[in-house]
């Protein structure tokens, strides 16, 4: 018997425990809900039946599934870009060697441990038309009929909620990348005359480029996963405006809430669209981030 | 707009910086001519790095002037100082090619891209590189990436070159042929080249001046045969020579109240010298032999070193052997300030004199 097979129990047994935890979690869960997905419901949720896997299909051609679909792109759109590009700013405003620079960290950082639920109740109060501040601020379709009940806005004001809401997360992320790129690559750049943005599109941003992929494939991920926000500030409406796919599949207000097959069909849906963009975004960029030397 | 100057000399006058109330550099005066290869030698946190950097312009001297051409640079940005850096890391961009890290001073500068690609390719080519210029840092070995920090300082032939320990991440053997290197460069450019070390070899051999630093202070400036000649104080007499200077307390090698020191290839073996010592250790070197001896009944004296030829006889560990110091090879230096006493009507040479009572005084 080879050394490999002698050493097989062993390996086992060292991997027992993850596997338990993956498989009671992830994978029975993920079976559990593909095999949900093709069983057909009433209308009222009862009376459930496998008849064949059409349903993938049919709910995909559905056009609550696309507009779902397509509010979620949109949102992605929104937040994923504006909430890098925010991070990046505010994290490099911070890279400074300056007194009192711990305390706009902290602060910076702060919506990471903010929870989804008291950030989207945070902006309602914000924006709501009567009482909110900003709404008063921004005033007329502000304030009649509201950000958040308005078709055209809703969505935006949704995506300001969860940029605001992930900037902790992307600061600290970018904060940490900054603060592992050498300083004597900028002192050359600086020595060679390059002038701050020279150095932060020479430098900062190449450097960067693991970290912004990671990040930027956590965010893309986040958005099309957010529930709270939609949940909370507009129960997906006006006029379906802001049913992003993951409230398609839970929310009080979706057409499909009784429906248990159309559910799990919608999430192991969503489930294959990240799982294909996720490789995408890491096969694509790969090829131009440096992981150093 | 450029500030080089025809005449690229640099002055230093009385240039101090301070970190949070820790003195790095010291009131240092120094001059550097132009075409001049001045090496700044001087153990680790000696000052010689944020000298250089004060050059450079990375740092801001807290009191004193830089002149670079004549012209004070105290307030000017680095890059328009003329001045071109290699850092000990090479601060190479790692993402960038070999031609694109030669071309990045000059793509700053504006300069269109075909000269840039044409100006790359000749420092490339006068540093052995052109044939790795699309090749990244990450696929070059440590001597290919220091040749390609070489090649984007001279790209821009800039009037001073600030070099911050650039061969100390090489193996031996290539140090010892980048130094040659480094040398053929200096006389190739015509540039006047600022050089930082810990290396005392490097010094020696590459230096057409060196600057020896200590705590901050500038301790002796001289031609590299000078400084190991006549060595200013006892921190440049053990600092500089491999093995160092013995420095024998006052009293011991001569009558005088001067701390002395030999280098260890004036020290002689004589059997009938008075001051007697015990081998404790011989090391055959294969063109040299070293003698480690401690002084008989001066426990509190650092064994001393004596050269010999290889083909001749050396004594074994454990003999008895007696110390002889000619007098024309003796050093003699201050008990008070360690500085080198130069009066030598003052002192009566008398080799092999009896041991007296002296403190050891050490840098």
């Amino acid at each position: 018997m080879s050394r490999r097979w002698r050493d097989a129990p062993l390996a086992v047994a060292f991997l027992a425990p993850s596997l338990a935890v993956l498989g009671a979690f992830v994978l029975y869960p993920l079976g559990r809900a593909m095999w949900l997905g093709h069983q057909r419901c009433g209308a009222t949720g009862g009376n459930c039946q496998s008849n064949g896997w059409d349903q993938y299909i049919d709910v995909f051609r559905s056009d609550e599934f696309q507009q779902a679909f397509s509010v979620t792109v949109r949102f992605a759109l929104l937040t994923v870009p504006v909430g890098l590009a925010l991070g990046i700013g505010l994290a490099v405003l911070a890279d400074k060697h300056l007194r009192g620079m711990g305390f706009f960290r902290t602060v910076f950082s702060s919506t990471v441990a903010t929870s989804v639920a008291v950030a989207s109740l945070m902006w309602f109060f914000l924006l709501n038309p009567s009482v909110g501040v900003l709404a008063d601020w921004i005033g007329g379709v502000a304030k009649d009929p509201g950000l958040l009940r308005d078709e055209s806005t809703a969505l935006w004001a949704v995506a300001v909620s969860s940029i605001w809401a992930n900037l902790g997360f992307t600061f600290i992320v970018v904060t940490a990348g900054l603060q592992s790129i050498p300083a004597d690559l900028y002192e050359s750049a600086y020595v060679d005359g390059a002038g701050g943005w020279m150095r932060f599109s020479n430098v900062t941003i190449p450097m960067l480029g693991p970290t912004l992929l990671f990040a930027g494939v956590v965010l893309t991920s986040r958005a099309f996963q957010s529930y709270g926000e939609f949940d909370l500030l507009t129960g997906g409406g006006p006029n379906g405006s802001t049913t992003s796919l993951t409230y398609l599949v839970y929310g009080n207000n979706s057409i499909i809430k009784n429906n248990d097959g159309l559910q799990a069909a919608v999430a192991v849906l969503l489930f294959l669209v990240l799982l294909v963009l996720s490789v995408l975004q890491i096969r694509g960029l790969e090829r131009r981030v440096h992981y150093g030397n | 707009m450029s500030y080089c100057a025809a005449v690229a000399d640099v002055r230093l006058t009385s240039l101090t910086k301070v970190f949070d109330g820790v003195t790095a550099v010291d009131d240092v005066s120094l001059h550097i001519a132009d075409h001049d290869f001045m090496i700044l030698l001087g153990p680790s946190g000696c000052g010689k790095s944020t000298l250089l950097r004060m050059i450079a312009g990375l740092e801001d001297p807290t009191s004193g002037d830089v002149l670079i051409g004549g012209a004070r640079m105290n307030d000017i940005e680095p890059k328009q100082r003329d001045v071109a850096m290699v850092f000990q890391s090479y601060a190479l961009y790692p993402h960038k090619t070999v031609q694109a890290n030669i071309e990045f001073p000059l793509k700053v500068r504006g300069v269109s891209k075909p000269e840039r690609a044409e100006q790359a390719l000749h420092a490339a080519t006068t540093l052995g590189l052109s044939e790795y210029l699309d090749r990244k840092p990450g696929q070059l070995s440590g001597g290919q990436r220091q040749r390609v920090a070489l090649a984007r300082a001279i790209v821009r032939r800039p009037a001073v070159f600030c070099m911050d320990e650039p061969l100390s991440n090489l193996d031996a053997k290539l140090r010892g042929e980048t130094r040659a290197e480094l040398v053929a460069l200096h006389a190739r450019l015509a540039s006047t080249f600022v050089y930082v070390t810990h290396d005392q070899v490097e010094a020696m051999t590459m230096g057409t001046h060196v600057a020896v630093m200590s705590r901050g202070r500038l301790e002796q400036v001289g031609t590299p045969q000078e400084v190991y000649d006549r060595p200013a104080s006892v921190f440049v007499a053990q600092f500089i020579g491999t093995p160092p200077m013995n420095v024998l307390p006052p009293g011991l090698a001569d009558a005088s109240r001067y701390i002395v020191g030999i280098r260890p290839e004036h020290l002689m073996l004589e059997s009938t010298a008075a001051v007697r010592a015990t081998v404790s250790l011989v090391e055959h070197l294969g063109h040299e032999t070293l003698v480690h001896a401690r002084i008989t009944d001066r426990d509190e004296v650092p064994a001393v070193v004596a050269r010999l030829e290889a083909n001749g006889s050396a004594p074994g560990v454990g003999d008895e052997v007696g110390l002889a110091f000619p007098a024309t090879h003796l050093h003699r230096f201050d008990p008070e300030t360690s500085r080198r006493i130069d009066d030598r009507s003052a002192v009566s040479a008398a080799p092999g004199a009896p041991a007296g009572a002296g403190v050891e005084e050490r840098a």
